[in-house]
This record gives structure tokens, C-alpha cells and sequence, in this order.
């Protein structure tokens, strides 16, 4: 039992770290498409972090798939939300970041 | 409350701090944008602060219409004066604006603490009548049978309020609205295969907030907010027309509240009062009720969004 609270805790740390790198990026990059591939890269991976160390806790097999569903659906909405804002932005003109 | 409670207070705690300061920026905030982005962030944490406080109802209600349609609405309606107001910051306030707001604020907290300490044991309030006469009901979840039978009379009215809202909407807007029929709408691949993964979830989740209504957390206002999320991505996505007031969706808008007055009325032929279903039948009537209400809490949420704007999208 031990062993597997241990593991949990060590997946949820990595997912607040994750969170934190995306959030960061977020924040420090130069232009939107970076700030975007921050964000939804590393929020995507954080939240599987987080979801698994939840998953190593979970009681019920009901709860597990419940998790992934949710999971999925993060994905798939993020993604989706990601593409949208960075094709409104190129098509407003925005102009990509090049380190000159 | 969970065991947990007393392990959860850093996270409680972090919550109880960044509300206030949300809210706080969004009073301040300078822009539209800013502010739409705020609110919708203070409502995903409210819910979450729901959560906690063990109210689920509250916060499914808050995440599905307070946070989800109305920041949809927001963002549409932002869209909207991008494209007719000049979309700079806002102009400079008085500065005491903001001081005035949180003073008002501030003072509310204090009595509704107030109200709160002076209460006692935290016992008060009708939760003991409730639990008493829920074997009346015709429902096992305490939040369903107080919505639609024990205060039949609130979520009634509330309806016809959503009903005539969704009108008034309707008659305000041009008859031309809309992109005409067979006129070719633009499409966007990526938009189009994710909606076809979430929708079918999205009304998959919304079939199971109308059934656990009667016995858990759910019910007829969160299931059609999600069914009106669902209808606003097919619309952004152009794969549904915007309803327009044909006799299905005539049909569909008035069901719910027509059922109700119906249901409501019912006993009043048999000389009892106004909305006193009978105990026996009280549950199957308020599952299907629950089921009419969902259907037309759906189409007048999705009645609230404009169409995309088309070539012809110059002033009304």
C-alpha cells in the first residue's frame, strides 16, 4: 500500500510540474503559436500525470473509466480550442516569432 | 463532509484566497476580453469551491450554465462588438468605481458570515422538514424533490422566465438572420472531427444527468445545458442551421413549460391544491417532466446564440 501512495504522490508531483513548465512557457514565450504549444503540450501531459496518480488510488473500476473519459475529453477539447485560436490569429495576421 | 476535509485545507485555502482576487481583477480589468477570460476562470473555481462544500447540484449548475453558456454567450457577444465598436480598452473609469463595488461586496460577506455564525449549529434551515416528508416525493435525491415538487412553484415560474427570455430574444432579431438555406458555409475539418467525438459524449452526459436526477446530483437545467453546448458547437462548427421559430421548435420550446402547467394544474380537477402531485405517481411524473423540461431548457439556451455572421453581417 505504501509502495503504491508512494508512486501516486511521485505522478501527481510530476503532473504539478508539468502544469508549471506550461504555465511558465505560457507566460515567458514570445508569440502566440509558442505560447500555445506551451500551454496545450505540457497542460496535456501534466493532467495524464495527474490522472494516473489518481488512477493508482482509485477504488472502483466505475471511477477509473470515468478518469480516462475525462481525460480524453481534455484532449480532445484542448486540442481542438488550440487549433481554433492559432488559425483566428493567422488569419488576423498575426506573424510567427523568428529569433532575428 | 469527506474525511478528507481537514487534509484538503491548503487546497481549500488557495481556493477561499483566489476567488477574491479573481473576482477582484475582473472588477478592476481594463478590457472586454480580460474580463470574459477572468469570469469564466472565477466560475470554473466556484463550482470547484461547490464541490468542496459538498453542494454537487450547485456546482454542476455553476460549471454548465453560470460558467458554460453564459461565458459562451459572453465570448459570442464579444465577437459581435469586435466587429462594431472600437475594441481598445475600456474607457477610464471614476477610480473609487472599483472601491465602491468591493466595499459593497465586502460588507455583504460580513453578513452573510454574520448570518452564519449567528445561526448556531449550522443545523438551521428546513434540510430536518425536508428529510421528513421525502418519503412523499416520488424522488431519493433531496435537491430534486425540494426543485420540483415541495417548491414546484419556483422552478415553474422559472421556466416560463427562460421561455419568455428566449422570445424576446427571437422577436429582437432580423427577419433576414441567419445564413439563407443552400448557401455555402465556410467549414473547418479540425472543428468538424472534434465535434463529432464530443457531441455524442456531450449528450451521452446529459442523458445521465436527467436519469440521476431523481436519486443523485442532476436534472433537467444541467442536462439542457449541456444538450445547448452541444447545439452551439454544431453551430460554430456549421453543421446545424440556427433554429428558427418553425412548429418543431415552437413544439419544443413550449413542452416543458406546457407539461408543467399541466401536471401542476392536474390536481386541482381532483380538489386538492396546485402542484400537490399525488404521492404514488409523483416520481414517474417528475421523471418525464424532467425529460420535457430538458428538451426545451436545450433549444432556448441554444435560441440565445446568434448565427455566425454572414457577408450581409453589416448593422442591424
Amino acid at each position: 500500500m505504501i509502495a503504491l501512495h508512494l508512486l501516486s504522490a511521485a505522478l501527481l508531483v510530476a503532473g504539478a510540474f508539468f502544469f508549471l513548465s506550461g504555465t511558465v512557457g505560457l507566460l515567458r514565450f514570445p508569440d502566440v503559436y509558442t505560447r500555445l504549444h506551451a500551454i496545450t503540450k505540457a497542460d496535456n501531459l501534466g493532467l495524464g500525470f495527474v490522472i494516473a496518480g489518481v488512477l493508482v488510488e482509485a477504488h472502483s473500476f466505475r471511477t477509473m473509466m470515468k478518469l480516462v473519459f475525462t481525460w480524453a475529453l481534455v484532449l480532445a477539447s484542448s486540442s481542438l480550442s488550440s487549433q481554433l485560436i492559432a488559425k483566428r490569429a493567422f488569419d488576423r495576421g498575426a506573424k510567427p516569432w523568428s529569433p532575428t | 463532509m469527506s474525511e478528507s476535509a481537514w487534509s484538503a485545507w491548503p487546497f481549500d485555502a488557495t481556493l477561499a484566497l483566489a476567488l477574491p482576487a479573481i473576482a477582484w481583477r475582473l472588477v478592476a480589468g481594463r478590457t472586454l476580453h480580460e474580463a470574459i477570460v477572468l469570469f469564466v476562470s472565477l466560475g470554473l473555481l466556484t463550482s470547484i469551491a461547490w464541490t468542496r462544500l459538498d453542494a454537487i447540484d450547485v456546482a454542476l449548475v455553476e460549471a454548465g450554465l453560470g460558467t458554460g453558456v453564459t461565458g459562451a454567450l459572453l465570448v459570442s457577444s464579444l465577437a459581435w462588438a469586435e466587429t462594431r465598436v472600437s475594441s481598445g480598452p475600456l474607457p477610464p473609469r471614476r477610480p473609487f468605481t472599483p472601491w465602491t463595488f468591493g466595499l459593497l461586496v465586502v460588507s455583504g460577506a460580513l453578513y452573510l458570515a454574520w448570518i452564519v455564525l449567528a445561526s448556531g449549529d449550522g443545523r438551521a434551515g428546513l434540510s430536518e422538514q425536508v428529510a421528513a416528508a421525502m418519503a412523499r416525493s416520488g424522488v431519493s435525491h433531496p435537491v430534486t424533490a425540494v426543485l420540483l415538487n415541495f417548491r414546484g412553484y419556483d422552478t415553474l415560474l422559472e421556466t416560463a422566465v427562460l421561455l419568455v427570455a428566449a422570445l424576446g430574444v427571437v422577436s429582437l432579431r432580423r427577419p433576414s438572420y441567419g445564413p439563407a438555406r443552400g448557401e455555402a458555409l465556410p467549414r473547418s475539418n479540425v472543428l468538424e472531427s472534434v465535434v463529432a467525438l464530443l457531441v455524442p459524449s456531450g449528450l451521452l452526459i446529459a442523458g445521465y444527468l436527467v436519469w440521476a436526477g431523481s436519486h443523485a446530483p442532476g436534472g433537467a437545467f444541467q442536462a439542457g445545458a449541456v444538450i445547448a453546448g452541444c447545439a452551439v458547437l454544431l453551430l460554430l462548427a456549421n453543421r446545424i442551421r440556427a433554429p428558427r421559430l418553425s412548429f418543431p421548435t415552437r413544439a419544443l420550446l413550449s413542452m416543458g413549460p406546457a407539461l408543467f402547467v399541466a401536471l401542476a394544474g392536474a390536481p386541482l380537477l381532483a380538489h386538492e391544491s396546485l402542484l400537490e402531485y399525488p404521492p404514488v405517481s409523483g416520481g414517474r411524473s417528475i421523471f418525464v417532466l424532467e425529460l420535457a423540461l430538458t428538451g426545451s431548457i436545450a433549444v432556448i439556451l441554444t435560441m440565445f446564440f446568434p448565427p455566425l455572421e454572414t457577408s450581409d453581417g453589416g448593422a442591424p
